[in-house]
C-alpha cells in the first residue's frame, strides 16, 4: 500500500467540474499528512489542456475516446485498474451524477470501506476520519474508515476549490484497463428545452417545496411571486410531480441559483436542494417544522402555516 | 421480462430524529420505518416498463424491523408480480454493504434481466445499494436515472447531470439501473387493494446470511450537524410575519 491518493476528476462539456478542484485541494492536505501524494487523475479525450489545470501533486490523464464522455463501466475499468497498479491509500469521488456510480462499486469490487455524502476529512494520529451526512442531512456522522485502503465520495461546495486549481503537469497514458465490448453505450446528451424562464437570471425566486401539499395550491403561490415581482422556482418533489417544468428545479440535479432574495415556501431544505441555493442573498424560509435544516441555512426563518403568511403578503401587498 | 426492484426500509426522517445512549446511532425503538422514496419510483418504473414491454416484477427486500410486509403489499398493489423479503436474526441499523450482499445473494437466484433500485437512501452512509448490487452481480450499472425503455435485450436509459442536462445510455441487459425518479409519479394504491393483496398474497421468505459481517467503518459518533449559524425566526402570527417579511424585504430595496 502507498501513501497516495487518487482524486477522480469530473467534466461535463470539456468544462472541469469545480468539485475536482475541492477533492484535489483537501487531498493535498490529507497527503501531506501520511506523506504521500495526491494525484488527480482525469479520463477523458482531448482534454489534455484541462488536465493541466490542478494543484495536485501529481496529475495522471488517462486519454481514449471511449473515456470522452462519461461512461460508468469504462470508468470503473479504468480506475479499478489504477488502484490495483497504485494501491492508493483513499480514492475520492464526488457525491455526484458521475461518483455515485462508481464509489460503492469500487467499494465491493476492490474490497475497500466506503464512507459517503462526506463533508469532512482529517487525519487524526495517522487515521482518516470522515465526517459525513445521513438521514437527510439531519444527522452527522464520524468514521473511520477500517483497514489499509478506502474510498469517499465527497459532498460538492465542502471544501474550497481555489485550493485545488493551479497547472501542475498531467502525465499522458494510455488506458491501463481493456475498454472494448462494454455493455454500456454513450449515445448522445439531451440539452434542457429553452423556452421557459431562465431562473439563474432572476432576482427573485419563490421557490415551493413538498409542503405546499397539492398541485392547486401552487396558483397561490404564483401569485404571491408575481406581487413580489418574482419567478417560482421549486424543489425536487414538486418538478418530479410534473407540477411545475424541469426547468424551474433548483438544487443538485436542477440548477444552481444566487438571487437577491429566495423565499422558501414549504422546503424542508435537503441537502440536495441546499447544493442549488445556499449563496442567496437573502433567504427566508417558511416551514412548520421547527427543526427543518433550512433553518441552519436560511437568514430569517418562520414556523407559521406557508398558506397563512402567502395570503397574509398578499393582502398586505395589494 | 424478468424485472427485479431491490428496495429499503429506511427510518423516516420527517420527525425528530433521537440518538441512541452511546450517541452512535438513531435510537431505533422511537422511530418509524418507511420506503425509501426513491424507491417508491424503482417499483413504478419497473411497473412502467413491464406494461410497456412485458414481463414481471418482483419486489424484494431486507426485513430490518419485520414491518416490510405493508411496504410489499402496497408494491403488489401498485402492479408488481411478486415479492420476497430477506429474514433473519436481524437489527436495525443494517448497513448499505450488508443490504446490496444479502440482496445480491437473493436476486442471483432469480435470474433477472433487469435490476431496478432507487439511487440513494437516507441511510446509506457507507454507500448506495445499486453499484454494489452490480458489482456482486458481476452486471453493468447506470444510475441517476429518470427513464427506461426497454427493447431487445438492451435498455435505453437517461442519466441526469446537474442544470438539466442528460446523457443517454443503452445498457445490454442484464443490468443494474439507480433510478433517480420514474418517467411518471408513482402511482396511487386504493387501500381496499392493498387490504386485499395483504389477505391473499404470499410473500416469499429468504434467509439472510448471517455470517456475513461487513466491517468497514468504526462509527464513532453521531450528532446534530453543527451547522453554522441559524436563521432569525419571526415571530407572531401569521399576519404579523407577513408584515416582517415585507419590512425586510423594502428595507433592501427588494419591493
Amino acid at each position: 500500500m502507498s501513501n497516495d491518493i487518487l482524486v477522480i476528476a469530473e467534466h461535463l462539456g470539456g468544462k472541469v467540474a469545480d468539485i475536482s478542484y475541492e477533492m484535489v485541494g483537501k487531498a493535498k492536505e490529507l497527503a501531506a499528512a501520511w506523506g504521500g501524494q495526491a494525484i488527480a487523475v482525469m479520463l477523458g479525450s482531448g482534454m489534455a489542456e484541462q488536465a493541466g489545470t490542478f494543484a495536485s501533486d501529481a496529475t495522471l490523464y488517462v486519454d481514449d475516446p471511449a473515456l470522452a464522455e462519461f461512461n460508468p463501466e469504462a470508468y470503473g475499468r479504468v480506475v479499478a485498474a489504477l488502484v490495483e497498479e497504485k494501491s492508493p491509500r483513499l480514492v475520492m469521488f464526488g457525491s455526484t451524477s458521475v461518483g455515485m456510480d462508481l464509489a460503492a462499486w469500487l467499494s465491493v469490487k476492490k474490497d475497500m470501506p466506503c464512507v459517503a455524502y462526506v463533508n469532512d476529512l482529517t487525519v487524526e494520529d495517522g487515521e482518516l476520519v470522515a465526517t459525513a451526512q445521513i438521514y437527510g442531512g439531519k444527522m452527522a456522522a464520524q468514521c473511520v474508515p477500517q483497514g489499509d485502503a478506502a474510498v469517499v465520495s465527497v459532498m460538492a461546495g465542502a471544501f474550497p476549490a481555489d485550493a485545488g486549481r493551479g497547472s501542475t503537469a498531467a502525465e499522458q497514458i494510455a488506458s491501463p484497463a481493456d475498454l472494448s465490448d462494454l455493455k454500456v453505450r454513450f449515445v448522445q446528451m439531451i440539452m434542457p428545452e429553452a423556452g421557459d424562464v431562465d431562473i439563474t437570471a432572476e432576482e427573485k425566486l419563490v421557490a415551493i417545496g413538498r409542503g405546499i401539499g397539492s398541485e392547486d395550491n401552487i396558483e397561490l403561490a404564483q401569485e404571491l411571486a408575481e406581487a413580489l415581482g418574482a419567478e417560482l422556482a421549486a424543489s425536487r418533489p414538486i418538478t418530479d410531480a410534473g407540477w411545475l417544468p424541469k426547468t424551474r428545479q433548483v438544487g443538485k440535479s436542477g440548477v444552481t441559483v444566487k438571487p437577491k432574495l429566495y423565499l422558501m415556501l414549504g422546503i424542508s431544505g435537503a441537502p440536495e436542494h441546499l447544493e442549488g441555493m445556499k449563496d442567496a442573498e437573502l433567504i427566508i424560509a417558511i416551514n412548520t417544522d421547527e427543526n427543518a435544516p433550512i433553518f441552519d441555512v436560511a437568514h430569517y426563518g418562520a414556523t407559521q402555516d406557508l398558506f397563512d403568511v402567502a395570503e397574509a403578503m398578499l393582502e398586505a401587498l395589494e | 421480462m424478468n424485472i427485479v426492484v431491490a428496495i429499503k426500509h429506511v427510518p423516516s426522517t420527517a420527525d425528530e430524529l433521537e440518538l441512541n445512549d452511546d450517541g452512535t446511532n438513531l435510537d431505533f425503538d422511537e422511530v418509524d420505518f418507511v420506503l425509501n422514496e426513491f424507491d417508491e419510483h424503482a417499483i413504478e418504473q419497473a411497473v412502467l416498463v413491464k406494461e410497456a414491454a412485458g414481463g414481471e416484477v418482483t419486489v424484494v427486500g431486507v426485513d430490518v424491523i419485520e414491518e416490510l410486509d405493508g411496504v410489499l403489499h402496497t408494491a403488489l398493489a401498485k402492479g408488481a408480480d411478486k415479492a420476497a423479503k430477506i429474514v433473519g436474526d436481524i437489527e436495525p441499523p443494517i448497513n448499505s454493504h450488508t443490504h446490496a450482499r444479502w440482496l445480491a445473494d437473493a436476486i442471483g437466484e432469480m435470474g433477472p434481466d433487469l435490476v431496478l433500485t432507487g439511487v440513494q437512501a437516507v441511510d446509506d452512509l457507507d454507500g448506495q445499494i445499486g453499484p454494489m448490487l452490480a458489482a456482486h452481480l458481476d452486471m453493468p450499472y447506470v444510475g441517476v436515472v429518470t427513464g427506461v425503455s426497454a427493447s431487445n435485450g438492451s435498455v435505453t436509459v437517461h442519466k441526469e447531470y446537474p442544470g438539466g442536462v442528460m446523457a443517454e445510455f443503452e445498457v445490454s441487459l442484464p443490468a443494474v439501473i439507480g433510478v433517480q425518479a420514474a418517467e411518471k409519479p408513482p402511482r396511487y394504491a386504493p387501500i381496499s387493494k392493498i387490504r386485499q393483496m395483504a389477505k391473499s398474497a404470499e410473500i416469499e421468505e429468504i434467509d439472510a446470511d448471517e455470517d456475513f459481517e461487513y466491517e468497514g467503518c468504526e462509527l464513532r459518533q453521531m450528532a446534530k450537524p453543527v451547522s453554522a449559524g441559524h436563521a432569525e425566526m419571526l415571530e407572531g402570527d401569521a399576519e404579523e410575519v407577513a408584515e416582517k417579511i415585507i419590512a425586510l424585504l423594502e428595507d433592501r430595496g427588494l419591493l
